[in-house]
């Protein structure tokens, strides 16, 4: 096939580089430059090589202890998080009605969470938490428990979890109700018939039908509170201590408190590089998924297989040609 | 195992309280025999399908009664109720495998696993499934899923009745013919109460015994296939059986005669008493209508078109407004675009506001 030589093109593709250049290579190179010299202000640099990344993965150091006490209280809020909103959002998919006027109303009243700025979440619940004028810790301290998140570090937890439970069950309550939306009735007829218990509808019916949508909301909500930094922070402040402070207020407090590019630098690329991998992980799951599927269908013979619409080799897509 | 018996029974979506024909399903009093083999036919919207689930309890009766062997089962909900329903989409569980599948319903009544496993194989050998017990039940083509959803109603051998529900929608021609026989072997087998919806009359008429017409919300006719086609009970039945369906043709009937046009054809009976003010049709199925030559004494129509369906051809012709299809017999040709039409008169019914109305010897 001829290719057709237009070199014209390069000036519309240009621009793309230059804004993708200034806007992220530029800066990611900046940081990669950082995170291997050390800085003592005035525009000094001094070469450092991997020392900040060893100091970074040994816990006996300052930089290493903070990093990992940090990373260890994110990888354990995820995980809280986790296991308090997906069976929540499970339970609260399977409540809500399936058809009628109030199906719009519980869907707007579940989405309002979303829908409000995430320092917003948090001031509101600074707010709502605060002993003197909060309603919650004003009428919790008023039935005699003790409750106060600036000073206890129980507390500051339970109110980063509280938080977040009530700002993000809603996503995964929305996504298991679409997947239960698109399970045909008869499922459910058929289910009465054989004489499904309730708990066997859900387990044979609706939890099968809800796994993807489920893989989704695991892998959104575990790399959204991954990366929590805003509602903490405008919180508790990664407080009391530093019992609240997560991997990005760790980050932040390093490179605009300290100043310390050097180390901030390497921290936020393997913050970085984390996130990457759990990314990765969640395309490799989300596409092998649908591959496994076909290919277990092409590799074993189908049962019974038609005669005529056995599988016909699908004709190769075939690149347009004149698009340089 | 039962007989079913449908006493005054009635459903409206909108409540009792609507007026009757906006009925889904209109008051019908029936009975369908132990170990007979139905099929409720009807084009889509006429309510069989409302039936079907009235009789399997996913939806209960604004009115009447349903009766199992005698006994009052109304009330019941689905799961005590010993029905099995196979609907028109596969239904299986995704997660279990095919052997797991069959034994759901067994499991969730609470049987020993020795009767499981022996009801399981039984039936997978039954419907041909031996080699896929222990596969997913997934990745099967859609007619071994729907074998699937018709096994787990068998499994259970206390089942009533077992209902379809269009069940070959989805299956490729070629198979439908298969599982068609499979099904009826099945009946013969196991000596079951089959309730089978359709709108497809092939399907019906080779599949039942009895074919229970249904047509807006109302039981036209309930007979075996030969019944519905020699003496259909209700003008729709002869349309909607038989390809080409019935000729219907508006006629003043007086007597043993009936006329069209001012044209007298004679009747085979003698129709003196009937009700004042309805309107009178004659019907003829296309095969007892012979176009011939025009000739002096016969019915004169213009030919549109001639149909040749291999084994018979049939004239497509107008008769004034109406429509009617004749059948032509071998070496017949028109010269002038018109034909004769002989009727056989042991074969033309008289109806009366779309009923059958018999006539006197």
């Amino acid at each position: 096939m001829d290719k057709t030589v237009n070199q014209k093109a390069w000036f519309l593709v240009l621009p793309v580089f230059l804004v993708v250049a200034f806007s992220a290579v530029l800066p990611l190179m900046t940081v990669v430059n950082y995170s291997m010299q050390d800085t003592f202000g005035n525009n000094q640099f001094f070469w450092n090589g991997v020392g900040w990344f060893k100091e970074l993965l040994d816990p006996s150091t300052d930089l290493g202890g903070r990093f990992l006490a940090s990373l260890g209280r994110n990888l354990f809020f995820s995980m809280v998080i986790l296991a308090i909103e997906v069976p929540l959002g499970i339970v609260v998919a399977l409540s809500m009605p399936r058809e009628g006027w109030t199906v719009a109303a519980c869907l707007i009243i579940l989405a309002l969470p979303l829908l409000i700025p995430w320092n917003v979440v948090g001031t509101i619940w600074q707010i709502f938490g605060r002993p003197d004028i909060g309603l919650l810790g004003y009428v919790l301290n008023a039935i005699g428990i003790d409750y106060n998140y600036v000073s206890n570090e129980v507390d500051a937890w339970l109110t980063v979890i509280v938080m977040d439970v009530w700002h993000w069950t809603s996503l995964v309550a929305l996504l298991c109700y679409a997947g239960l939306k698109s399970i045909p009735d008869a499922y459910y007829q058929a289910a009465q018939i054989d004489g499904a218990s309730r708990w066997a509808v859900f387990k044979a019916i609706q939890l099968p039908k809800m796994n993807r949508v489920l893989l989704i909301a695991v892998l959104l909500r575990f790399m959204d509170s991954f990366m929590i930094y805003t509602e903490p922070f405008v919180v508790t402040g990664g407080g009391p201590g530093n019992s609240t402070t997560f991997v990005s207020i760790e980050l932040v407090k390093i490179a605009l408190g300290q100043f310390d590019l050097g180390k901030a630098a390497a921290l936020s690329l393997v913050y970085n590089l984390i996130i990457l991998i759990v990314c990765w992980i969640f395309y490799t799951v989300m596409t092998n998924a649908g591959v496994e599927r076909k290919v277990q269908a092409e590799s074993e013979p189908a049962v019974e297989p038609k005669p005529s619409a056995a599988l016909k080799p699908v004709p190769a897509l075939k690149p347009k040609e004149g698009v340089a | 195992m039962a007989r079913i018996d449908l006493v005054d029974l009635a459903h409206s979506y909108g409540g009792n309280d609507a007026p009757q024909e906006s009925f889904a399903l209109k008051p019908v009093t029936m009975t369908w025999r132990q170990g007979g083999a139905y099929a409720l036919l009807g084009p889509s919207g006429c309510g069989k399908t409302t039936l079907l689930n009235v009789i399997s309890g996913i939806i209960t009766p604004s009115r009447g009664k349903i009766l199992f062997d005698g006994k009052d089962i109304t009330p019941l909900s689905t799961q005590k109720r010993n029905i099995a329903q196979v609907f028109q989409f596969p239904v299986i569980y995704d997660t279990m495998t095919v052997g797991q599948n069959l034994a759901f319903p067994l499991k969730n009544r609470g049987v020993p696993k020795a009767d499981i496993d022996r009801r399981v194989a039984e039936i997978g050998r039954l419907l041909d499934l031996e080699p896929y017990l222990n596969r997913k039940a997934t990745r099967l083509t859609a007619d071994a899923k729907q074998k699937i959803s018709l096994g787990r109603g068998l499994v259970r051998n206390d089942v009533a009745a077992v209902l379809f529900d269009e069940p070959l929608t989805v299956i490729d021609p070629e198979l439908k013919w298969q599982l068609r026989s499979k099904l009826k072997a099945l009946h013969r087998e196991l000596d079951l109460t089959m309730i089978y919806v359709t709108h497809d009359q092939t399907e019906a008429l080779t599949f039942a015994d009895t074919v229970v017409v249904m047509h807006d919300g109302r039981v036209v006719q309930s007979g075996t296939p030969a019944e519905l086609f020699d003496k259909p009970a209700h003008t729709f039945v002869g349309y909607f059986i038989g390809s080409p369906g019935m000729n219907i043709l508006p006629a003043e009937v007086r007597g043993r005669e009936a006329k069209i046009d001012g044209h007298v054809i004679a009747l085979n009976r003698s129709y003196d008493n009937l009700p004042a003010g309805a309107r009178i049709e004659i019907g003829v199925r296309p095969e007892f209508v012979e176009a011939v030559a025009p000739g002096p004494g016969l019915l004169t129509a213009k030919i549109e078109r001639i149909d040749d369906l291999g084994r018979i051809r049939f004239a497509r012709t107008r008769l004034g407004d109406a429509k009617l299809a004749a059948r032509a017999p071998a070496g017949f040709t028109s010269p002038d675009g018109n034909a004769g039409l002989k009727f056989d008169p042991s074969h033309v019914h008289v109806y009366a506001d779309s009923l059958l109305v018999e006539g006197a010897a």
